[in-house]
């Protein structure tokens, strides 16, 4: 059953004119993916692997949609290539809504390791980067959206276990 | 006949329509026989050509080429079954297969020995796959944009590069004349 917040974040992505989405699923993210096939002004093509989202999603763009990717943090690990080679060579507006596994409140020992490199890698890239800690913060989104497009970058929305732990 | 033969041979019947082409010396052949505005080279990121043609063909009308190669399309196996649980009429993949991975000196691929990119394609569910000798190449895509049916194209040929330049050609540049291409 989808959180309000999960209906708040997909309403900002309408909001903002995004009517593509790929995804690789995570636990966090169930609830957005939900929201996302019921919304019908957004195509949801979910991927197999991140940096075949990111083709897909310069290809969407490419054809004058505005699309977004929906992914876990691990998956920066598989996607550092795309980004650099494809969508910040070819300056494409790339919003990332990512699950920050990892933090405090994870279950699972192994999704710290790859939490540890998360910032590492986005600051290696010179990614703008948001981490959404508290439920309050999910306000900043709609803003984010639109500097995504502003300067035609990718960009990254972390939202870890405490912002989904409180949010509603 | 090798894949700048296999290209040449196709310029008439794509010419006019957009295409995604894969890195390396594909793009770079294709480039040098007939470049035209409406031709996306990818500079990089291997693998990608089949998302990013998958991906432009369901967001317009348009018919879209994705021109593939098979050490490519190995790469991201997984992009068979996006596409084929995806359909999109307006979309083509040509995998070139000359089985080897022909921009870093023609090592071979698996495509060589027991794996059929075909039976792969049509194991994810594509419901259209053609498998083509190189000369029956312009043919096959001629028959599939008429078709306006989502077909996978696995065109036999001989392994083996023309010496052509490098693109320099700035990405934005590329960008920017291929979305007015889109749009006009
Ligand atoms: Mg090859």
């Amino acid at each position: 059953m989808p959180k309000e917040m999960d209906r708040q974040l997909v309403g900002d992505l309408v909001a903002a004119g995004v009517d593509f989405v790929t995804s690789v699923p995570c636990k966090q993210l169930a609830g957005v993916l939900e929201v996302l096939d019921e919304t019908t002004s957004i195509r949801h093509v979910p991927c197999n692997k991140e940096d075949e989202g990111m083709g897909l999603c310069a290809g969407a763009y490419l054809g004058g949609g505005r699309p977004c990717i929906v992914m876990q943090n691990t998956a920066l690990g598989v996607v550092v290539n795309a980004l650099a080679t494809l969508i910040q060579f070819y300056h494409i507006p790339l919003p990332m809504l990512i699950s920050y596994r990892g933090e405090v409140g994870e279950k699972v020992a192994c999704q710290v390791e790859m939490a540890l490199h998360t910032n590492a890698i986005l600051a290696q890239l010179h990614i703008p980067t948001y981490h959404f800690h508290h439920p309050d913060q999910a306000a900043e989104f709609p803003g984010i959206l639109a500097h995504t497009q502003m300067c035609s970058k990718p960009t990254a929305i972390l939202t870890d276990a405490s912002f989904w732990g409180a949010a509603t | 006949m090798n894949r700048h033969d296999l290209l040449k041979d196709l310029i008439p019947v794509i010419s006019d329509h957009l295409v995604v082409c894969n890195i390396g010396a594909p793009s770079q052949e294709l480039a040098a026989l007939d470049d035209r505005t409406s031709n996306f080279y990818m500079l990089g990121t291997m693998g990608l050509a089949s998302s990013i043609g998958l991906g432009l063909a369901l967001t317009q009308p348009k018919p879209v080429i994705a021109i593939d190669g098979d050490g490519s399309v190995l790469t991201n196996l997984g992009t068979l079954a996006t596409i084929a649980n995806n359909p999109a009429p307006n979309f083509i993949l040509l995998i070139v297969d000359n089985g080897s991975y022909g921009s870093t000196g023609d090592q071979k691929t698996y495509t060589s020995a027991k794996t059929s990119l075909a039976s792969v394609a049509r194991a994810c569910g594509c419901e259209t796959v053609v498998e083509a000798e190189a000369e029956e190449t312009r043919a096959a895509v001629a028959d599939a944009l008429r078709s306006k049916t989502m077909t996978i194209i696995v065109a036999n040929c001989d392994p083996g590069n023309v010496d052509v330049p490098v693109i320099t050609r700035n990405p934005v540049a590329i960008r920017d004349r291929f979305i007015q291409e889109v749009q006009r």
